[in-house]
């Protein structure tokens, strides 16, 4: 056997029977991806995660356990994996992730991507995900020895490690500005500057858990911010939204008056809107910024020229005490100018300096207000307490009030 | 460890600016309206009348250096370089020259396999997690149930015939990281962990005490080892505590199910943003495609797409017919365990004499 078959033979792809059924099916397969790269550099230790992957799928149990590895001058950022049985696939022994703050909005150019693809085949797997979750570009499968060396060549490049553990993690942003009609701030230029101001935080774990931002350029709220994040930003205005009364006219000769009656008129939440001829009537004191009616619309309506945004504090997965959405803290913030971004920053340090005091261990601070009141929260970060805040005033009559504060002495 | 201990530069997120094309740059913040033109393919129109073109696809979310590579290829050919990704693993190729738009969809769709689709009211691509592929607790695979739903779902992807989008999520564990969606699957555990108590030394005792929401996990002294004690009864089999410390393994391959949610809903579109509800548990977790939950998925679409109204989400839906009606329509039984009897559950019983007869 010449040296050249030999050297093919070792790096033939094993068997792997139960992934071999995840190739077939329109939809793209991850698998192939996975297979093309044993085949083509000759990475041991995609095909020993293949392997393994393969015995997960045989056994219904997954094999990986942490460990710690990083990077010098950082606390977080990438994620360790140790095979349990590397014994039985020693080609998997090491399977670390590091997770890549990408440019807020998601935006590549593909000379970028080819570069982190070059310099990433050098050191690691060549296996990416985009996204995770919360928003990183995750390169999968890098050993310990070279995660130094990986990171210094992407970092000296412009790219950064994203958040792990009680870190600030990496922030999640809508298309914003770039392409959206509704932006109604500039999400990424925001986003971009909070989690550079945030960096340390980012890389350095002393937060009692996770924090996260997300900025959504208006109430659709595209990065799932309410549901996901403990500071949500979504872009929203305050003076009345804009009417285009010629695009309402075609907009209701194209679709008929029945279209309009049934999906735009009647799904107002709060009965907003009334038709007059062949026009809309809004009543834009009592729209709730919403977006439906701009979503059927969007050549007829759009959102007001007063813009800002609305933050809403406290929204988490379900560790440890269940989902919680986040709540408004901020009706309204102007959001246009450095200033309006410094007051911002000014505001969530209060947030995450009181939470850092006061947060225990894997608290996120959706808990942590609700464990201390969200009255004390106020005054701790020197909020006032607004309308917009509940969803309606207190049913429960056991409450301590302090007589100084009273509506009447206030008169 | 290197021997060049380089400063990192805590810059943050790079700077967007240099990965914007050019037509985004040009009209950045001054976009006047966009339309579908078809199932992947959005129009932006910008007030000085340049249009953008976008062509969305769903990707694999995990990939090798060289289907990025193909991806990068495509950018370089018809977007002047420049390449979006979107929230659920969706892929937006931008296009200034209307004239290249069947090109480009041809390429994407013969070249790099990807399906064109993912907009308007369609089956979005599955936000997912990690899943037997990465993660230190997974009861499952998301990657690849995500693969074989999908497979299922193609052609919902790549048209637009719902009454309004339908957002799906996969968490390979009950700690949900793939968070809410119209439709989402979870693993579910139906043990209290197995603690491993001659290797306890590697866990924070007091972090595993704290970790636990039902307060059930107190220290004890077992085999002459400090180690941890489970109340049964107070233990709800979440795995809190393994995400904490993995001698306490909560993962059984032989009675680990997955469990169905419906209802979520992020955006404040007409309603104010709600969470998943649970719709059907005990559904087998069945490498290496999972049958049952795609047919347990392609019940509730058809139900939803029978009955919903234009723009109605799924969880709208379903408060409109109300959920009585949710069960008969699907067919999936109601059962004791859909009622929440954690501390807050009253706020989920009907307090009021309106009922469905």
């Amino acid at each position: 056997m010449s040296e050249q078959q030999e050297k093919k033979q070792a790096f033939e792809l094993h068997p792997t029977p139960m992934l071999d059924h995840l190739e077939s099916g329109p939809w793209p397969s991850f698998i192939k991806g996975f297979k093309e790269t044993v085949t083509r550099t000759e990475k041991t230790m995609v095909r020993g995660v293949l392997d393994q992957l393969n015995y997960s799928y045989e056994t219904k149990m997954g094999y990986w356990k942490g460990g710690v590895v990083g990077v010098h001058g950082y606390g977080a950022g990438v994620i360790s994996r140790y095979s349990m049985i590397s014994d039985q696939f020693p080609e998997a022994t090491e399977f670390h992730t590091m997770r890549v703050q990408p440019a807020p909005g998601l935006h590549y150019s593909a000379k970028a991507l080819r570069e982190v693809c070059d310099i990433w085949e050098k050191y690691g797997s060549g296996l990416m995900s985009m996204h995770g979750q919360t928003g990183n570009l995750q390169l999968q499968g890098v050993k310990a020895e070279n995660v130094q060396a990986l990171f210094d060549e992407l970092n000296q490049r412009g790219w950064d490690l994203g958040g792990a553990g009680a870190t600030v993690r990496t922030g999640a942003s809508c298309v914003g500005p770039a392409r959206c009609e509704q932006a109604c701030y500039d999400t990424l230029g925001t986003h971009g500057k909070v989690l550079s101001y945030y960096a340390d935080l980012t890389h350095r774990p002393q937060l009692p858990y996770k924090a996260k931002f997300k900025f959504s350029g208006c109430p659709n709220d595209c990065t799932n911010s309410i549901q996901r994040a403990d500071y949500a930003v979504i872009g929203t205005w305050k003076d009345d939204m804009q009417v285009d009364t010629a695009e309402v006219e075609n907009f209701i000769d194209k679709k008929g008056i029945d279209y309009v009656v049934n999906n735009v008129i009647s799904r107002c939440p709060t009965q907003a809107i009334t038709l007059k001829g062949k026009q809309l009537e809004i009543d834009n004191r009592n729209c709730v910024r919403c977006m439906h009616c701009l979503n059927v619309m969007p050549k007829a309506l759009s959102p007001g020229k007063e813009r800002g945004i609305t933050l809403l504090v406290g929204g988490k997965g379900h560790l440890k005490v269940g989902n919680m959405l986040g709540s408004v803290m901020v009706p309204f913030m102007k959001m246009e100018t450095e200033e309006d971004i410094d007051a911002f920053i000014e505001l969530i340090d209060k947030m995450i300096d009181y939470w850092s005091e006061n947060g225990l261990d894997h608290e996120r601070i959706g808990e942590t207000i609700e464990r201390v009141g969200v009255q004390e929260f106020l005054d701790a970060v020197g909020l006032e307490a607004n309308i917009d805040m509940v969803a309606h005033p207190r049913d429960n009559p056991f409450f301590k009030a302090d007589l100084t504060h009273s509506p009447e002495e206030a008169a | 460890m290197s021997e060049r201990p380089m400063a990192p530069r805590d810059q943050g997120a790079p700077d967007y600016t240099q990965y914007l094309h050019p037509l985004m740059a040009k009209n950045y913040g001054k976009w006047d309206y966009h339309e579908r033109l078809r199932p992947g393919v959005l129009v932006h129109v910008a007030e000085s009348g340049d249009k953008l073109f976008t062509v969305r696809a769903g990707s694999p979310r995990t990939m090798s250096a060289d289907t990025v590579r193909k991806v990068c290829d495509i950018a370089d050919k018809y977007c002047e370089g420049f390449v979006r990704f979107t929230t659920r693993a969706n892929i937006e190729f931008l296009l200034g020259d209307e004239s290249q738009l069947d090109g480009l969809i041809n390429t994407v769709e013969q070249d790099l396999g990807w399906p064109v689709g993912g907009t308007g009211p369609s089956v979005s691509n599955i936000a997912h997690t990690q899943g037997w592929l990465h993660c230190n607790l997974p009861g499952t695979d998301a990657a690849g149930s995500v693969k074989a739903m999908m497979d299922d779902l193609i052609e919902e992807f790549k048209s637009e015939s719902f009454p309004n989008r339908v957002h799906l999520s996969t968490s390979c564990c009950q700690i949900n990281c793939a968070s809410h969606g119209d439709i989402s699957v979870i693993v579910q555990h139906h043990h209290p962990p197995r603690i491993n108590h001659d290797n306890m030394q590697i866990c924070e005792l007091p972090k595993v005490v704290a970790i636990c929401p039902a307060a059930a996990i107190r220290p004890a002294v077992v085999n002459g080892h400090e180690s941890v004690e489970v109340v049964q009864e107070k233990c709800m089999y979440c795995g809190a505590c393994h995400g904490q410390c993995p001698s306490m393994e909560i993962r059984d391959a032989n009675t680990d199910t997955l469990s169905i949610w419906v209802g979520g809903k992020m955006s404040n579109a007409r309603s104010a943003p709600t969470f998943m509800k649970l719709a059907v548990w005990g559904i087998p977790n069945n490498p290496p495609r999972w049958p049952e939950v795609s047919a347990a998925i392609r019940r509730i679409l058809t139900a939803y797409k029978e009955g919903g109204k234009d723009w109605e989400r799924l969880g709208e839906w379903i408060e409109r017919i109300g959920w009585q009606r949710f069960f008969e329509k699907t067919g999936f039984p109601f059962t004791k365990y859909h009622i929440d009897d954690s501390p807050e559950a009253l706020s989920n019983l009907n307090r009021s004499a309106m009922v469905r007869l």
